[in-house]
């Protein structure tokens, strides 16, 4: 797998389209920024979510059995899946007994980890992704970029070539208002003729076995009520113990993800219509194994509203392609490592350690800190790539001396002030790619500070 | 089996107990919550306006969409041009204009209107029908969310649900479109 440094080198290679993503971007962050701040207990709010949650989290086990018990009462088919595969058998088992042969489906992060789309699909089954931005992927054969606009690295020419080929849309059309009509109307056929329909889960509540399902388009609805089989998948983490927990992670949710005060729709199952069937896949999949690591078990506190990454630097400039995992930004930096530490040891890496991700995390998941924290982890593993691994030795070798540490710092200032460009800015100093070196001063603090205090 | 293993490592990998928090309710700050709701309401791009009895309710439906063809209510004070009990499949369902239905609560703060499966008549006719219409109380309308969870009770039927504007999307270069997979307008009557 390419490196997150090297596809984000990749990515800045354009730099208008570059500074296009992280606009757009922003844009959205300043769209959270004045829907929060137009609440004054916000700050309240995040602390609650985040001590609703870690009441949750270590009651895990008893809430789950609650939620199950209260589900089956209500008419629902509950299943247990300790893995991906498990939840991919579960679902086409489902899908079998009915002789389901076309899905829709609603956006969920769950069945993107699971890969379910790919295990369907192979299966023989018509998977249908109903969510505007998703369709746009599906169609382009990509996976998303963002857990929340999952389309937001395109651009409308692009969607218009896209739509022109797959849906006959008129060739150069690119206006959002034409293309996402065009998607309406063959979104529409597909829920008409949908035999089942899969959903991700925002919210699962124990005290009365039903789950939440929030979207601003309607699909979820639409696939839900219209399919004669209704499956909702969730990861462990989504439980809330009351329904007036609700009352906290709604004002958290939109206005954290879009800026809006309120995703449009905010739908509770609770029993299937009459003449259908539900089901509630319930899934770990290595979150219990994170549940185990104190240092980082906050994380599972995430309600995926994709504020981390609409404020990151690195997210914003680099794309959430760079980071080669269902779930970018730093909320994925800090789940993937656990997952293969080998494989993702370069993400905990695309950070500036800023801590803006922290801070506008509505459950206040301490991002940064975790990121700093695996860092240590995959150093210690024997993780980091050789070059960092040399360099990191010899700092600490510098560092730990005083008399090397005086030296260092001389030749560096000399080095800055005398030695021809080709020497300072060649491949071997990171630090001097696309940026200039600072100039040298004339003294270093130690030997300042003295002649300051005399 | 897989329950088991998954309960098995939650017991083992969870944290020590911590209390669950009781929220504090946060009052709401507006002096008129109707205005508030309505302003709400405009802001997520549907419309609030006010019909005083059930002869205005339906002459408001009448000015809003004169062009309509199917209206569609499980509402008794509403007089439909087809009757739901004749629309069986979803895809005659599917060529309603306009659904009129009930909600039970406004939200001020955001403009959420709380509505059921007894409310609608078919849980997809909200999502499914060209235009939207709410008939709402203005005297059931509360400050906030918490508020709003307070009086409701979500597992009173099997599909309940707020509504806070017509079907939207910013899916395509983040510029907002109206009208994505559900109703593309939403409208608000309200009516004591």
């Amino acid at each position: 797998m390419k490196e997150h440094a090297q596809k984000a080198a990749e990515f800045i290679r354009n730099e208008s389209r570059a500074d296009w993503h992280d606009e757009a971007l922003w844009f959205v962050r300043a769209k959270r920024d004045k829907a929060s701040h137009s609440i004054p207990e916000w700050e309240q709010l995040r602390e609650l979510a985040s001590r609703i949650k870690d009441n949750v989290l270590a009651g895990l086990d008893g809430y789950l059995e609650q939620f199950e018990a209260n589900a089956l009462r209500n008419g629902v088919h509950v299943h247990w899946a300790a893995d991906a595969e498990d939840h991919n058998r579960i679902v086409y088992g489902i899908l079998q007994k009915h002789g389901v042969e076309r899905i829709v489906k609603s956006k969920s992060m769950l069945t993107e980890e699971c890969r379910l789309n790919e295990y369907l699909i192979e299966n023989g089954i018509e998977v249908v992704d109903t969510d505007l931005g998703e369709r746009i992927i599906q169609l382009k054969e990509e996976p998303p970029s963002h857990i929340v606009m999952p389309a937001i690295h395109l651009k409308k020419e692009e969607v218009g070539e896209l739509f022109h080929q797959k849906l006959h849309t008129e060739k150069g059309a690119t206006g959002p208002q034409y293309l996402a009509e065009a998607a309406r109307q063959h979104l529409r056929q597909k829920f008409l003729s949908a035999q089942a329909a899969i959903t991700g889960v925002n919210f699962a509540i124990a005290e009365t076995g039903g789950v939440v399902v929030c979207t601003n388009e309607g699909n979820a609805d639409m696939g839900v009520h219209l399919a004669p089989v209704q499956i909702h998948c969730m990861g462990i983490e989504k439980i809330l113990p009351k329904a007036e927990h609700l009352g906290v992670f709604t004002r958290l949710l939109a206005r954290s993800a879009t800026g809006q005060p309120i995703t449009i729709y905010t739908s509770h199952y609770h029993r299937p219509r009459e003449g259908g069937e539900m089901h509630i896949v319930i899934v770990d999949n290595g979150r219990t194994t994170q549940l185990g690591r104190a240092d980082f078990r906050n994380s599972l506190k995430c309600i995926r509203c994709g504020a981390c990454m609409n404020t990151c630097p690195i997210y914003r400039r680099s794309g959430g392609h760079s980071y080669g995992y269902t779930i970018p930004g730093p909320i994925g930096s800090i789940l993937t490592p656990g997952i293969d530490l080998k494989k993702y040891s370069g993400l905990p890496f695309a950070s500036t350690l800023c801590g803006s991700c922290s801070d506008v995390c509505p459950v206040k998941i301490n991002i940064h800190e975790q990121l700093y924290r695996w860092r240590q982890i995959i150093a210690e593993q024997g993780h980091l790539p050789p070059a960092k691994r040399q360099s990191m030795k010899w700092a600490a070798r510098v560092l730990a001396r005083p008399v090397w540490y005086n030296l260092a710092g001389k030749m560096a200032r000399w080095a800055l002030k005398w030695l021809p460009r080709p020497l300072l800015y060649n491949r071997f100093n990171e630090w001097g790619k696309d940026r200039e070196l600072p100039e040298p001063p004339k003294q270093s603090f130690k030997e300042w500070y003295p002649r300051k205090q005399a | 089996m897989s329950k088991d293993k998954i309960l098995a490592a939650i017991r083992k990998n969870k944290p020590t107990e911590v209390p669950l928090p009781e929220p504090p309710s946060f009052p709401g700050r507006e002096s008129s919550p109707v205005e508030a709701f309505a302003s709400m309401v405009e802001a997520g791009g549907g419309k609030a306006v006010r019909a005083a009895g059930p002869e205005e309710l339906n002459t408001t439906i009448k000015r809003l969409f004169p062009k309509a063809e199917k209206v569609a209510s499980p509402l008794p004070e509403v007089r439909p041009t087809i009757e739901l009990d004749h629309l069986s499949s979803p895809a005659e369902l599917e060529t309603i204009d306009v659904a009129v239905i009930r909600g039970q609560l406004g939200v001020a703060e955001n403009g959420a209107i709380w509505t059921t499966e007894e409310d609608c008549g078919h849980r997809v006719l909200p999502f499914i029908t060209q235009h939207l219409v709410i008939v709402l109380n203005p005297g059931k309308i509360v400050d906030n969310m918490h508020q709003a969870y307070e009086h409701i009770q979500i597992d009173a039927t099997g599909f309940g649900l707020f509504i806070a504007g017509p079907s939207k999307t910013a899916d395509i270069e983040q510029s907002l479109v109206i009208g994505a997979q559900g109703a593309r307008s939403m409208t608000v009557i309200l009516k004591e």
